[in-house]
């Protein structure tokens, strides 16, 4: 089962990111480039997971070496779903950046860095190899340093300081976990340290290795002690990039510690207690952060803070009933954080200012745009039939099997904080009567757009609407996907057969 | 040789550590440099170390009989070491901007992004 064409949606946005280099100052033909490369992208993607939907796990050795010798990429269900979802949301961001990005920036080579970001994602996704995954990593990170800082504007170089720097520490954390597993084991594959670290004797070291893994995974994807770097960087890029970022980069580190904590370190009872202490923690420090804040794109940084601790719930029960969770909220969050963060982008766009008491009165001045931003601000809340609803039904179910009750307890008030949250953001933002709306604010307002801009601002949210619809409506769907990653992730004897193929006993 | 190393690393790792901690900008790049290189010699380390015995087959032979020299840990340090090259000047030139456009050094007074609106 050697296929070689599951590197394809790496290759895709690759090429993608090679052939806008050479169309460095045409803006014009790099929007629309990019957006073609985005579109089949994900219809790439949605072909590769139908195929192995029906055919199973797939795989490709690179240069022929078998594994564990060689760098295996392992495309199974849980890679090539996020794989889908990551194009999906990109395909969005792709769309709403033609509109929302000043020419200055875009003309500083904006959407080829935007593809290799796209592609380090989905090379994280695919890898089967632990330094693999950090090379893939370091791609992601180098290419939001420059996202982050392009344009060079006061706040973003102060946010990328925090950013950078903390991301750097990250790497180092990851590459001496990455040296402990190889003086422990001797080898880097993730199928072959799966059998291979069950043999070591010494559960102590196996556990600071898992706890450096734990630390460097949860500095990216801002677990309970390490988040301060987020709130502090996230808001201060364009909305386009903050989109990019809220949807898909903190996910990164989610899907690197279900990957290793499934495969690697699974079942220690001292590494469950302390993930799920962190979970709980990490809900309820997001979700006061929220409700203190006044400024959107800071709501909206703290509101991933607190749904990562969600997802932290099944990685930290690792049953399959809480998994079905993680895996649907994962699915869930990545349209649905993407979107948001364009809904903050279009409020700045019409009113100019992100700060809620300043804003109001936008749901009598623009009606439909309300209803369509509504979609998301609900869908994140989890009302039925909105997504986001069915995955905290697990959560739920999978910490009462565990008899987690702390989990239990944060995973409820966290959804509440959540609910008073978005509701103070309607409330102030779209009921409310419009008084003190700034009266100066730099740049074009929405509606002196042009029909093409507004349209490019207004289909990406359509798109992610739709998609989370979808989600909210088809649940079913979405859940057997789920189940079926969930049972592969709590037994993944049939992703190593596949990879170490004739190999084992 | 190993007790060496060691000692090396560990003294890495504190200074990089120690330098993490202090308020400067300029500080933590050297901090990050520090640690990173700590890092790499880490990993050299626990690939075990072999004097002598490089990973070479002699002529009419087909499989290693002897020990030799893993080469795998260095092909990694490679890796990490071209990766972090990388980064590393990114931070640098980062630095140098938010000193130009900021004018200052202290960590302290980059909060404008954290505090309230």
């Amino acid at each position: 089962m050697n296929n070689p064409y599951i590197v394809l949606p790496i290759i895709l946005q690759l090429i993608a990111a090679v052939v806008l280099m050479f169309f460095w100052t045409k803006i014009k033909a790099q929007k629309t480039i990019s957006i073609l490369f985005s579109v089949v992208a994900v219809a790439v993607a949605a072909f590769m997971l139908h195929d192995v939907w029906h055919n199973g796990i797939q795989i490709t050795q690179s240069g022929n070496w078998k594994a564990p010798f060689g760098i295996t990429f392992v495309a199974d269900l849980l890679a090539l779903t996020l794989v889908l979802i990551s194009s999906i949301a990109a395909l969005g961001v792709s769309i709403f950046s033609a509109g929302s990005m000043r020419d200055e920036r875009l003309k500083f080579g904006y959407y080829p860095v935007f593809h290799f970001l796209v592609m380090g994602l989905q090379g994280a996704f695919l890898t089967g190899d632990i330094f693999n995954l950090y090379v893939w990593f370091e791609v992601i990170i180098i290419s939001s340093f420059v996202l982050m800082t392009l344009g060079g504007k006061k706040h973003q170089l102060e946010g990328a300081i925090k950013y950078v720097s903390l991301n750097l520490l990250a790497s180092s954390f990851f590459l001496t976990g990455i040296g402990f597993l190889y003086g422990l084991t001797g080898t880097l594959n993730m199928a072959d340290l799966s059998l291979k670290i069950k043999l070591i004797e010494n559960s102590g070291l196996v556990n600071v290795t898992a706890g450096l893994f734990l630390v460097a995974f949860g500095i990216k994807s801002a677990i309970f002690p390490m988040y301060f770097w987020l709130p502090a960087s996230y808001h201060t890029p364009p909305p386009a990039v903050t989109a990019i970022f809220g949807g898909l980069l903190t996910k990164v580190g989610v899907y690197a510690m279900l990957r290793t904590f499934s495969l690697i370190f699974g079942g220690d009872e001292f590494m469950t207690l302390t993930i799920s202490i962190i979970a709980a923690l990490t809900i309820l420090a997001g979700a006061f952060g929220a409700m203190s804040r006044k400024h959107m794109g800071k709501i909206f940084g703290f509101l991933i803070i607190s749904h990562i601790g969600f997802m932290m719930v099944g990685v930290s029960v690792f049953t399959e009933v809480a998994l079905i969770g993680t895996v649907f909220y994962l699915i869930h969050d990545i349209i649905v954080k993407t979107n948001l963060f364009m809904v903050s982008g279009l409020v700045l766009k019409i009113n100019g200012s992100q700060n809620i008491d300043e804003l109001g009165g936008l749901y009598k001045s623009h009606p439909l745009l309300s209803l369509l931003m509504a979609v998301p601000l609900f869908s994140l809340v989890g009302i039925p039939p909105l997504s986001g609803f069915w995955a905290k039904i697990f959560f739920i179910e999978g910490a009462l099997d565990a008899q987690d009750y702390l989990l239990v307890g944060s995973v409820i008030i966290g959804s509440f904080l959540t609910l008073w949250v978005i509701g103070k953001v309607w409330a102030e933002v779209f009921w409310k009567k419009g008084e003190n709306l700034p009266k100066e604010a730099k740049g074009v307002f929405y509606d002196d757009l042009s029909r093409g801009k507004q349209l490019s601002y207004i289909i990406p949210m359509l798109l992610l609407s739709v998609v989370s619809l979808y989600i909210g409506l088809g649940a079913n769907r979405i859940i057997t996907l789920s189940q079926k990653i969930a049972a592969e992730l709590v037994d993944p004897s049939s992703y190593i057969q596949v990879v170490l193929q004739n190999q084992m006993p | 040789m190993e007790l060496l190393l060691i000692f090396i690393i560990g003294l890495l790792h504190a200074s990089g550590i120690y330098m993490l901690l202090r308020r400067s900008m300029f500080k933590i790049i050297i901090g990050l440099i520090l640690l990173g290189n700590g890092v790499n010699l880490l990993i050299f380390l626990l690939g075990k170390l072999t004097k002598g015995h490089p990973p070479v087959i002699e002529d009419g032979a087909k499989i290693f009989t002897e020990i030799y020299a893993d080469p795998l840990p260095q092909a990694l340090i490679l890796t990490a070491i071209v990766i972090g090259f990388g980064l590393q000047s990114f931070a640098i030139i980062l630095i140098k901007r938010v000193y130009q456009v900021l004018g200052t050094d202290d960590l302290d007074e980059l909060n404008s992004t954290d505090e309230e609106i």
